[in-house]
């Protein structure tokens, strides 16, 4: 385990007794400190571009009353530091009264191991392994005419020391390995995005050949788009491919479903609980429990262990995420949904793995059903404005349907839709539900954090296609 | 206090020079302080304070043509000379990439003119609270705003580049900035926000706090009981705070990295016409008090100003010195990008873009990352208002706009209204010929 105490005029006892004494009027908060390393190793035009490592120490102490939220952090751990700090929370909150609440759930168990994933694969092999990708995906052909390829390995240490003295860790291993390829062909580019990753070593995910999987995935889209035609602008059918394109329920149902922006009531779903919010059928959960993947957690931020969270249950709005501040401020509990980037940055209520589980209809049927529409398969980022509820996302690989059929490739286009609206536009659910592949990263309020998304095929019944063609 | 520049300079000065020892024969640190303080207030009450104080080391070490970094927020000296013995140890068996290399030494900036970048004033908390108190104040004047959330920031930061060929230089700069977001509801128990915000590198230069909550609320207001608009194709006038969203896709595009990777939809297009004939863009590094302005770019190059199109005519890639050399172009100082990048303002007033057309979009958000520098293509999702012979009608929303920045480029008038708000800067903007994605 960590110590930050080791070599710093700070010892834990002084932590403790300025954490004590700064939090004895306050309703919640800690001091959380982190210790994070990471690394970034990236092939691009044939060479080696970067080969970066980071090592990152810092604590953020934090008070909370009634609403208000002080923070103060630094990346100096010290005597004069941390109290510089604690001077800055109390001048703060100088007129505030409360009670702290010393309540935390325990649990054992954990959802990654202990691996230091930076140190457990060689640098050179590594760099053997970029080139090895490079030559794999050149090697397509003639087409190719950019590939890069990346490593990115993070070893986060964490520790949470609160007002008593309670004390909760947590050491969180982070991978991701990425493709990107730019195919050229009769003066047409177009690129093709792929990559794995999750809570483990890189080599459990690039075992067995697995990284060429990668590869021939990011050569495929970037094929595919290749032949595409412009896409159609205007309302149609839209059926959602398994996966990845889940993060259309990230974007549009996810994010009006964390507790700050309810108790705020700027979300616009911040009236609607108890209510029908998506067609029967439509069950959605976020799970922080799911061993290994992206966005699982042990405990979050605060220290509160994750769970799997029902947010609809047969398309009846049931729970919103929630951190410690919103649950008590909301009359409820935290569901281990308070997460922050790093110790630069206050908690948030915020999304681990959201999916939408398994309904009854398979893909083929979907597609059969509709005359004019598209399957979108692969999408890149997306978006949303949780007031007034409009969201998008965009497609990096669709085709136009039509009769019944799958048609030809079409451009990349932006989907634009409305939340609260868009989940009673699901008519069919499938039941081919998949994980993401261990790719996704959740902005919000400036913090990013690493998600996951899961879903079946859906067949959305109007959607609006940001294309061209009228 | 945010740190000095000796004890900056003596910590840049450490890491190269035990680069050195240890065998780098070239390298480059930078060190950053800064320290920020945020209030937050919403709906008349203090809702967050937050302060930030931020050390960062960051070093570059070249063995010959063999390259690797590191950086760090753990300065102890003891995690320096561990880091640093890594980065050597990673630069040895990094492959060797001809292009690697610390800039040509005859463009390094050598001398500065105070730009008056840095603003020694410090306000309270206290008195940022009585600042959004007044924000808030302002915007609620509105029954129909229900919520408002503002936030105060100041920021000072001091940064020092040091490089084993001599330089060693590094300037303080300060940031000031408030803002306002307002919720309103509509009949229909329907919500929009909208939002308005200062930023400045003199405490003295913001706006004052009624403009923003008045602003804010205006805004939102606009954008109640929005309607879908039925998909066609129109023109669009990009409202000043989309159009300069167009010159940082163009930025992006004409970087000496995307071209030189040959992924960017511009490649090969020096001296070509890629935009209409009335069309000139700027990137002027040295504008007092500027948001974007810098005295080097990141590697220590010194930053002229460029006229990057002329006449519609693409003069300049942004250059930094690894690029560069791919492309056998001297760097011209863009190692991190563009500095205050700006279009030359049009000759047409505002009132008079918006009559141009019978009808016309008019656009104040974009929401979505669809941008595809390799193609061009570009699709987002939209609101704004529905305007008829130059008057607003009413406001539309969930509704995308798309096409392809190269015609996109070729069919844009400019207003004469150029105002110096962000580090990148455009007029409002009428686009001919892109289509609107509705009903």
């Amino acid at each position: 385990m960590n110590d930050f105490f080791t070599k710093t005029d700070l010892s834990r006892k002084d932590a403790e007794s300025i954490i004590s004494e700064t939090l004895n009027n306050c309703d919640d908060g800690e001091l959380y400190l982190e210790n994070s390393k990471s690394e970034s190793i990236v092939l691009d035009d044939d060479k080696i571009k970067s080969s970066s490592y980071s090592s990152d120490l810092g604590y953020g102490l934090r008070a909370v009353s009634g609403e208000v939220v002080a923070y103060s952090h630094s990346n100096e751990i010290s005597k004069k530091s941390l109290n510089q700090s604690a001077n800055n929370l109390s001048s703060t909150l100088k007129s505030q009264k409360g009670i702290y609440n010393h309540e935390i759930p325990q649990s054992n168990e954990k959802f990654y191991k202990d691996v230091n994933p930076i140190e457990e694969k060689s640098l050179q092999s590594k760099l053997d392994l970029l080139k090895e990708v490079n030559n794999y995906t050149r090697a397509k052909g003639g087409m190719v005419q950019q590939v890069t390829a990346s490593f990115a390995g993070e070893h986060k240490s964490i520790e949470i020391i609160r007002s008593g003295g309670e004390v909760l860790t947590d050491v969180r291993p982070l991978i991701r390995f990425n493709v990107s390829v730019m195919l050229e062909k009769y003066g047409k580019k177009e690129t093709g995005v792929y990559g794995i990753g999750g809570r483990q070593s890189y080599d459990e995910y690039l075992k067995d050949d697995n990284w060429k999987k990668v590869c021939d995935e990011a050569f495929r889209i970037a094929s595919v788009n290749l032949e595409s035609k412009p896409a159609p602008a205007g309302e149609m059918k839209v059926v959602l491919g398994s996966g990845w394109p889940a993060i259309l329920i990230h974007e549009a149902i996810g994010h009006g479903l964390e507790g700050d922006f309810n108790r705020k009531k700027t979300s616009a779903f911040h009236n609607l609980m108890g209510q029908r919010v998506a067609s029967e059928g439509v069950t959605i959960v976020d799970d922080g429990t799911l061993h290994n993947r992206r966005g699982s957690l042990t405990i979050d931020d605060e220290g509160t262990p994750t769970e799997k969270t029902v947010l609809i249950e047969n398309g009846i709005l049931k729970n919103f995420m929630q951190d410690r501040l919103n649950a008590r401020l909301m009359n409820t509990r935290s569901t281990g949904s308070g997460r922050r980037e790093s110790y630069k940055h206050v908690v948030l209520p915020r999304m681990r793995n959201t999916m939408m589980l398994n309904g009854k209809y398979s893909q083929e049927e979907m597609i059969k059903s509709v005359d004019k529409g598209i399957f979108a398969v692969s999408f890149g980022g997306g978006q949303v404005d949780i007031t007034s509820g409009k969201f998008v996302f965009n497609c990096t690989e669709a085709y136009e349907i039509i009769n019944g059929k799958i048609g030809s490739p079409i451009k990349g286009a932006t989907l634009i839709g409305d939340g609260p609206s868009i989940l009673k536009e699901v008519s069919l659910v499938g039941n081919n539900m998949m994980l993401d592949p261990g790719i996704g990263t959740c902005g919000k309020a400036g913090q990013g954090v690493p998600v996951g998304v899961a879903q079946p095929s859906i067949l959305i019944d109007k959607m609006t296609v940001g294309g061209t063609q009228l | 206090m945010v740190k000095d520049q000796d004890y900056l300079k003596k910590t840049a000065s450490f890491c190269v020079d035990l680069a050195k020892k240890l065998g780098a024969t070239d390298s480059s640190a930078a060190v950053m302080h800064s320290i920020s303080e945020t209030v937050n207030f919403r709906n008349k009450k203090l809702d967050e304070s937050d302060r930030s104080d931020s050390l960062g080391v960051s070093l570059t070490t070249y063995i010959g043509k063999k390259k690797s970094s590191i950086s760090s927020s753990n300065l102890t000296e003891e995690n320096i000379n561990t880091l640093i013995e890594r980065c050597i140890e990673t630069t040895k068996i990094t492959p060797e990439d001809e292009y690697n290399s610390l800039p040509d030494k005859d463009l390094l900036a050598n001398k500065i003119n105070d730009l008056n970048l840095y603003d020694d004033d410090h306000i309270e908390n206290d008195e940022k609270i009585e600042y959004l108190k007044e924000v808030e104040e302002a915007a609620f004047q509105k029954k129909e705003i229900i919520n408002t959330e503002t936030g105060f920031s100041e920021s000072k930061s001091n940064f020092i580049l040091a490089s084993s060929d001599g330089f060693l230089n590094g300037y303080k700069s300060s940031s000031f900035s408030a803002s306002c977001v307002a919720v309103a509801k509509d009949s229909n128990n329907k919500m929009e926000r909208d939002y308005e915000f200062t930023s400045t590198c003199h405490l003295n230069d913001m706006l004052k706090p009624s403009q923003i909550g008045e602003m804010a609320a205006k805004k939102t207001l606009q954008k109640l009981d929005p309607r879908k608009i039925e998909s066609e194709k129109i023109s669009i006038i990009f409202d000043r705070r989309i159009s300069k969203g167009i010159l940082s896709s163009f930025a992006g595009a004409i970087s000496a990295s995307s071209i030189a990777r040959g992924t960017s939809f511009l490649k090969d297009t020096i001296d070509k016409e890629i935009f209409s004939s009335s069309i000139n863009i700027f990137d002027k590094p040295d504008i007092l008090k500027g948001l974007g302005s810098r005295y080097f770019d990141s590697e220590g190059v010194k930053t002229d100003e460029l006229k990057l199109v002329d006449q519609g005519v693409l003069k300049h890639y942004l250059v930094d010195t690894y690029n560069g050399k791919k492309l056998n172009l001297k760097s011209n100082g863009r190692s991190g990008g563009t500095s205050n990048l700006f279009f030359e303002k049009g000759s047409i007033s505002y009132k008079n873009l918006l009559k141009l057309n019978s009808r016309t979009l008019y656009i104040t958000e974009t929401i979505g990352h669809g941008s595809n520098l390799v193609t061009g293509d570009y699709s987002v999702g939209a609101n704004g208002f529905m305007v008829e012979d130059g008057v607003f009608k009413y406001p539309v929303s969930e509704i995308t706009i798309a096409g392809n920045f190269k015609d996109i480029f070729m069919n844009i008038t400019l207003a004469d209204d150029l105002e110096f708000k962000y580090s990148t800067n455009a007029p409002t903007m009428l686009i001919e010929g892109m289509v609107v994605a509705g009903k």
